[in-house]
């Protein structure tokens, strides 16, 4: 099999322009999508009967969670590969996801404490849900600490790379805690194995905000990544070009 | 809204200050990057003159 598609994805000149190219394929969807799934999250669904406008919630708190759950995936696989292949453009993109991951954690659990005071009646539960995604945020701040307290790049990368792939055992505690044991939280209603648990007038805009926001995260992380590998190869010939 | 209102707008407000914080703090990196790269080949130029 042919690997050279591979290999260009450790050249950090290379990244850097396909980061440049692809940003804009991505913001811009990603912007038309959040905007349309606002307009029909706030204005189109109907209201639950049960949690009447309460439940629109779902339309930032999902987004937020799904984002959390799926940036911790992105960067714990980018630190494996940084760490097995040693390609530091993979430790980059590790690096650059940690702080798009902690915002949207700490989102998702603010905005289920929003959702969650008037529909339990009480901000916050020591709920396995609840408290396995508040762990998934002391891992992103831990992955930030770790990184920010070690001078040696090199040294930095490869510590805050174990502490990634450790966590991701996290995962699927936050994915199934629901189903495991006694929860306070709901179960799944959109990714799960069965038919959506949602009709389409209220499925369609959390479906395009999900789309939406994990474009958004895409188009983040790009920016951040070049950011990143031009921190990295300052003292390059490449660099030269690109920033003079 | 309901009188889920008190919920439903902060809850909206601190996503979207959430998404404005990531493009704004990834275009500051970005900016910082650049300008640091530049100071270097600033000073390069410096000592090799």
């Amino acid at each position: 099999m042919d690997w050279t598609w591979f290999h260009k994805f450790g050249s950090p000149p290379h990244v850097y322009r396909l980061a440049r190219t692809l940003t804009p394929w991505f913001a811009w969807p990603a912007g038309i999508l959040i905007v349309t799934a606002l307009y029909g999250g706030l204005l189109l669904a109907p209201p639950d009967y049960q949690q009447g406008d309460g439940f629109r919630i779902v339309y930032v708190h999902a987004p937020s969670a799904w984002l959390s759950t799926m940036v911790y995936a992105v960067m714990a696989s980018a630190a494996a590969v940084g760490l097995i292949w040693r390609m530091k453009v993979a430790h980059a993109v590790a690096a650059s996801c940690a702080g798009i991951g902690a915002s949207f954690t700490a989102a998702s659990l603010v905005t289920g404490m929003l959702w969650g005071e008037p529909m339990w009646g009480t901000w916050w539960v020591w709920d396995p849900r609840l408290v396995a995604q508040l762990v998934l945020l002391f891992l992103f701040l831990g992955y930030i600490g770790l990184r920010s307290a070690i001078d040696d790049l090199g040294r930095a990368d490869r510590a805050s790379a174990v502490l990634a792939i450790v966590g991701v055992v996290n995962l699927p505690i936050i994915r199934y805690s629901v189903e495991w044991w006694n929860s306070i939280h709901q179960t799944p209603s959109v990714m799960k194995m069965d038919r959506p648990s949602m009709p389409m007038d209220m499925l369609a805009p959390l479906l395009m905000m999900l789309l939406g926001f994990t474009l958004f995260f895409a188009a983040v992380l790009l920016v951040r990544l070049r950011a990143e590998v031009l921190r990295r190869e300052r003292g390059a010939a490449w660099v030269k070009e690109v920033v003079s | 809204m309901d009188g889920y209102a008190a919920y439903l707008w902060p809850a909206y407000l601190l996503t979207f200050a959430v998404l404005g914080w990531n493009v704004l703090s990834a275009r500051r990196a970005l900016r910082e990057a650049r300008a640091e790269a530049r100071r270097r080949i600033v000073a390069d130029r410096e000592e090799g003159a």
